[in-house]
């Protein structure tokens, strides 16, 4: 094999790319969890993104249409989440699951018409002379805007859940939910608010997987990266900034062994081709032999305020 | 407004109900679904739920395949009942049941071409290890390490996928077969054959294990103490380990149960409707499962008759998208909605809704 | 000190209901500037719900509240906070997680950025005696440490009216003391204080008037100093019942001791246990008091066998039983009941006959190879029922439709009922009305004279005056010296609660 043909730079800059879709989903989740949430059914949230962010963008011929589409068809399938959980009082596990298998057959309704089209893609934002810089200037300045995007959100959501009240509440919901309502928080409120930020954020990072990385519809497509997403979260031990190590992380085992894969490497490809999965497994044993830490303490327990 | 009032508690009645009340729901939203695809919403659900059944000119087809659809549906989600009702989440099953299906036609054709009947238990038995193999990484890592089964089993089910890839042009590619991917047909060779039992009816050997699965799961929940024991590290973890229960043992168990269960129905699978091991050779059983073990109740008996149904709308979907062009979509998106609709109605097994007096301002 | 002031807070005919229940009828209470005012009942007689009517989180469905005259209906807590009342909370108010700043700043109506709050933290908490870090989180502090948390988010919003809740369960008698000054402080610059409470020598200490409840009705109004505790026990709970007798006992030999017993903290926020040693004799009670979170639900789950212990620690009529697991430890005799009915010592979900299972499957002999004898198993839970008074419809019943008191008695009943060698039980009576914490009281009691061997964990000193023969405290996750508790003052109890070793020397205070 041919390991010349693997340049770092455009290597770490495909890595930017490849990790967008998870980090946006795993960041989305990450907030819901932190509320006290467990919503399983990243996976139907992004594929629903996927595909609604596609026909969006087809019909309009917008991309960023077709993102903002994407978010609130995410928002949209979360919310079924988010009666059945918050107000219907079920179980978090079973909805989750229930969201990832009608979002997967929904997908697949919806896109059909739409299989082998191709969408208008994001363009790379001109940095000017910025894209010009050697090496850095491949790595950092040579993307499309949600990426930025992406980073700007890791930013965003680390500082609200830090330094702001809204963080605050939302860290007490998910600590304990009677007491945040003892104290008179709105503790529904709060969650159904976290869950549709998150379903909006799968929603995003399916279209960018349908939109910009691959791009193009096939039924599928997200191929389980929103359970990858969910283990990222776990990874980050529900830290925004984990977060993104975690996601860029996954994203540079998926594209090392794409790299691999079309040099040629001496590995069986299916082993290749596992793995991603393979990579998130040991790293789920390795932060739980650690101890899992920074667990929001209500995670996944149904609240239901009496009297 | 309406609000939810805590039963004292849980209601038997509405145990019973709320699975019709959701087949109900989803028909209606089905429908409506239907209508908006353009198709005759009345028709559709007599093509899904009836046509395959009464239909004179499609119930001497779809009748056995009733069973045949059903059979590895209740097999699989049998098992993960009794991980659910234990607290335990096997959401892989579908990695299990492709892995049981490899085992078994592996072993099985170690024999090949030899005609002794002898190979078939021992196949039906290397499935079922092999399902049980592949669930116990899952059991093993949260009981060793505490990892989040629900995750590792899932991701096990993308690497069962790869595995097929790789087998099925590789390892256990028919050397006859002209370089297509793909194993020898288990289901022409007479001696591993998953054979129906009654001829016509679509009841193979593993409709028959379906059977005796539900039969010994139902025993050991309501009237063994093992059963009772992992009850109750569903019902209540803390209480389960002041009476004796260690979480390791029932998560151990509950893996190996079904995911040897799951093996077996992929075995029966490959050696008989599937006939090969191929790259599509996955079918969503295992991920249908978990809406079966859900609509039945977690029930034995609940899932049997919930396998049921969900072969019935597996069946008529391919009969609406023969005879009105329904895409195979809508009866994937069909199920997820059943689902949906009976954990929302489930609510009303243990509150009642009441009309919420205005506020006293 | 400034009594009988104006009225500040006045509820007039304040009535609520639930389906199947007059929680609160047409009550009526004033309240005035400067008044410490106590709230007496037992367990269900309404004072929890009339308290959340007050602090905004249940909405009265007759009456009014006035409060300075003005009519008064706080929507939510917020409303409420925003309007002057404060509510210390006996449960569920603070977050483990989050440290001491944070969690004021979350009851607070407009907090102050972190830096000023923290100052304004420690500032108010030294005035009134109350040493906080802001930068701890919670999860660490002790019991007490958590409460002055709590009283101290009241107090920096200078609040007209504070609703403290059971406050001093959680404090050694020492730690009360302080807590009163607080209070009698805080009552002479104006505040008016409801306190909630069914500990009847301190409301005498402490309370200007009391307002006693009984089944959401108002039985009586007395000034606690000019009262007997008895005569408001009585109000509080309307019939009289037999009181506890203990009969003479002899002790025998000894059923089990713990030899310098140590477990390491369970989670992050457990305590652990440091070299506990004890002798429990057959026919004796010992009696292991503390203030909550100082290692009883650990010491139970060690001595239930829900974790093991190394070779050594732990002895069962001479037999080394630390490795045993909880079956086996029951087998042998050494039955438990712990603190926390649903959920650890039941399954709420679970019938009563599927809960006496859970415990008495093999001493009972309710299994064949196996398979369970459902109709033994109901016999036994009918046994129970029957021989504890458990009301309930049936065995069939699901166990958390029992009320507190009812699933106590047949918790504590299906341990008895198996007639162990050893009982070990953590707060018995924990939030159980008058009548059935006798009816407990004098089970354990006969039981001992029967010759049974009893640990008593509890935090209710009145309790373990009651039932105990020699007296221990838990402190951190150690044992004090163990002393006959004839022999003790309430005073001793409460240093040696507070981990004063040297008794002599420490009552000089």
């Amino acid at each position: 094999m041919d390991l010349a043909t693997i340049q770092p730079a455009i290597l770490i800059a495909s890595l930017m790319v490849s990790s967008t879709p998870i980090l946006l989903a795993a960041l989305g989740e990450m907030v819901v969890e932190r509320a006290g949430v467990l919503n399983l059914g990243v996976e139907g949230m992004m594929i629903t993104g996927a595909v609604s962010g596609f026909a969006v963008a087809i019909n309009s011929g917008s991309p960023a249409l077709g993102f903002l589409g994407a978010a609130a068809a995410g928002a949209a399938l979360s919310l079924a989440f988010a009666v059945l959980t918050q107000f219907l009082l079920s179980n978090h596990v079973a909805t989750g699951l229930a969201l990832t298998l009608a979002g997967l057959g929904l997908s697949a309704l919806v896109g059909k018409p739409y299989e082998g089209m191709k969408a208008p893609t994001l363009p790379k934002l001109d940095l000017g002379p910025l894209a010009e810089i050697p090496f850095l200037g491949r790595v950092l300045f040579s993307h499309d805007v949600m990426v930025y995007a992406s980073l700007a959100l890791v930013a965003a959501v680390w500082a609200v859940l830090r330094f702001t009240r809204a963080g605050l509440i939302l860290r007490a919901v998910g600590e304990s939910a009677e007491a945040a309502h003892a104290l008179g928080y709105d503790v529904v409120r709060v969650r159904v608010l976290a869950i549709l930020f998150g379903g909006a954020l799968a929603g995003l990072g399916g279209a960018y997987i349908s939109l910009v990385r691959v791009p193009q519809w096939t039924e599928g497509m997200t191929a389980g990266a929103g359970w990858i997403a969910l283990a990222i979260v776990v990874f980050a031990s529900w830290r925004a900034g984990w977060v993104l190590v975690g996601a860029y992380l996954f994203g540079g085992v998926t594209v090392l062994q794409l790299n691999l894969q079309a040099a040629g490497a001496a590995v069986p490809v299916a082993l290749l081709s596992a793995a991603p999965y393979l990579v998130t497994i040991l790293v789920l044993v390795i932060i739980s032999a650690r101890g899992l830490q920074g667990a929001p303490a209500a995670l996944g327990r149904s609240f239901h305020a009496s009297g | 407004m309406i609000a939810l009032e805590k039963r004292p508690e849980p209601s038997r009645l509405w145990r019973a109900a709320t699975p019709l009340v959701a087949v109900a729901l989803t028909m209606l939203a089905g429908g409506a679904m239907f209508a908006a695809l353009g198709a005759d919403p009345v028709a559709a659900i007599r093509v899904i739920f009836w046509d395959p059944l009464f239909d004179p000119s499609f119930a001497a087809y779809a009748r056995p395949q009733l069973l045949v659809k059903a059979g590895p549906l209740i097999l699989i989600a049998v098992g993960l009942a009794i991980g659910f009702r234990s607290g335990v989440w096997n959401i892989g099953a579908e990695g299990q049941y492709i892995m049981g299906a490899i085992c078994g036609a592996a072993a099985a054709l170690a024999f090949y071409p030899a005609e002794t009947r002898a190979i078939f238990p021992l196949a039906v038995l290397a499935g079922a290890a092999g399902g049980l193999a592949w669930a116990m990484i899952p059991a093993l890592l949260k009981v060793r390490f505490g990892t989040n089964e629900i995750l590792v089993s899932l991701m096990l089910v993308y690497v069962a996928e790869s595995v097929l890839a790789s087998v099925s042009s590789g390892l256990l590619q028919n050397p006859d077969g002209m370089g297509f991917p793909g194993s020898r047909n288990l289901a022409q060779w007479d001696a591993v054959a998953n054979r129906e039992l009654v001829a016509g009816t679509g009841m193979h050997w593993g409709v028959g294990a379906a059977f005796v699965a539900v039969i010994a799961a139902y025993i050991l929940m309501s009237r063994h103490i093992l059963g009772f024991q992992l009850r109750l590290s569903g019902a209540a973890p803390r209480a389960a380990r002041f009476a004796g229960v260690t979480p390791g043992r029932v998560a151990l168990t509950c893996f190996a149960i079904s995911g040897a269960l799951a093996g077996m129905a992929g075995f029966f699978e490959v050696a008989g409707p599937a006939g090969q091991i191929s790259i599509d050779f996955g079918s969503f059983y295992g991920f249908t499962a978990i809406i079966v073990a859900f609509l039945g109740r977690l029930h034995p008996v609940g899932i049997l008759l919930a396998g049921l149904l969900m072969a019935l709308t597996y069946i008529g979907g391919e009969l609406a998208q023969l005879t009105l062009g329904l895409p195979a979509a809508a009866i994937q998106l069909f199920q997820g909605m059943l689902l949906f609709f009976l954990l929302a109605t489930d609510v009303l097994v243990n509150y009642r809704l009441r009309p919420r007096r205005r506020e006293a301002a | 000190m400034q009594r009988g002031g104006e009225t500040v807070l006045s509820l007039e005919g304040l009535g609520k209901s639930y389906p199947g229940v007059r929680a609160c009828d047409a009550i009526s209470l004033d309240m005035r500037r400067g008044e410490i005012h106590a709230l007496l009942g037992e367990n269900g007689a309404g004072k929890s719900t009339l308290v959340k009517m007050i602090y905004g989180l249940v909405t009265p469905d007759a009456g009014e509240m006035r409060l300075d005259g003005q009519p008064f209906a706080p929507p939510d807590p917020n409303a409420a906070r925003r309007a002057g009342v404060a509510m210390v909370f006996q449960h569920f108010s603070l977050f483990d997680a989050l440290t001491v700043a944070e969690n004021i700043a979350l009851g607070m109506e407009d907090a102050p950025p972190p830096r000023r709050l923290a100052a304004r933290i420690r500032e108010v908490s030294e005035l009134y005696g109350l040493p906080l870090d802001p930068r701890r989180t919670v999860g660490t502090l002790s019991a007490g440490e958590r409460q002055r948390v709590e009283i101290v988010r009241c107090l920096l919003q200078g609040p007209r009216v504070l609703i403290m809740d059971e406050p001093t369960s959680v404090l050694t008698p020492q730690e009360a003391e302080i807590l009163f000054e607080t209070l009698r402080k805080l009552a002479a610059e104006g505040t008016a204080i409801l306190y909630i409470s069914h500990k009847l020598e301190e409301i005498r200490a402490l309370c200007d008037t009391a307002t006693i409840l009984r089944r959401g009705e108002v039985v009586g109004t007395c000034t606690p100093a000019e009262t007997t505790a008895r005569e408001m026990a009585e109000l509080m709970v309307g019939a009289s019942f037999a009181p506890v007798a203990a009969a003479a006992r002899e002790t025998g030999g000894v059923a089990l001791e713990a030899r310098g017993l140590a477990a390491p903290a369970p989670g992050a926020f457990g305590t652990p246990l440091h070299d506990l040693s004890f002798t429990l004799r057959a026919g004796e009670v010992l009696g292991l008091g503390g203030v909550a979170g100082n290692g009883q639900d650990e010491l139970l789950a060690v001595l239930a066998g829900e974790r093991a212990l190394p070779r050594g620690m732990l002895f069962l009529d001479g037999a080394d039983v630390g490795r045993l697991g909880p079956q086996a430890r029951r087998a042998r005799g050494l039955a438990t009941a712990p603190e926390e009915r649903l959920g650890h010592a039941a399954a709420p979900e679970m019938s009563l006959t599927e809960n006496a299972l859970l415990t008495a499957a093999r001493r009972k002999g309710l299994l064949r190879q196996g398979f369970i004898d459902w109709a033994a198993a109901r016999r036994f839970a009918e046994a129970v029922i029957d021989r504890f008074d458990v009301r309930t419809p049936g065995p069939e019943a699901a166990a958390r439709a029992l009320s507190g008191g009812n699933l106590q008695k047949f918790v504590i009943g299906r341990e008895i009922a198996q007639a162990p060698r050893v009982l070990v039980v953590n707060q018995p009576t924990w939030g159980v009305d008058a009548a059935a914490a006798a009816a407990i009281r004098q089970a354990l009691l006969d039981m001992a004279a029967a010759g049974t061997a009893i640990l008593v964990i509890s935090q209710d000193l009145d309790e373990l005056f009651e039932v105990a023969d020699r007296f221990g405290a838990l402190v951190g996750g150690r044992l004090s010296e163990i002393r006959p508790m004839h022999d003790l003052s309430l005073e001793r109890i409460g240093l040696m609660m507070g981990g004063a070793h040297d008794m002599e020397v420490a009552h000089v205070g």
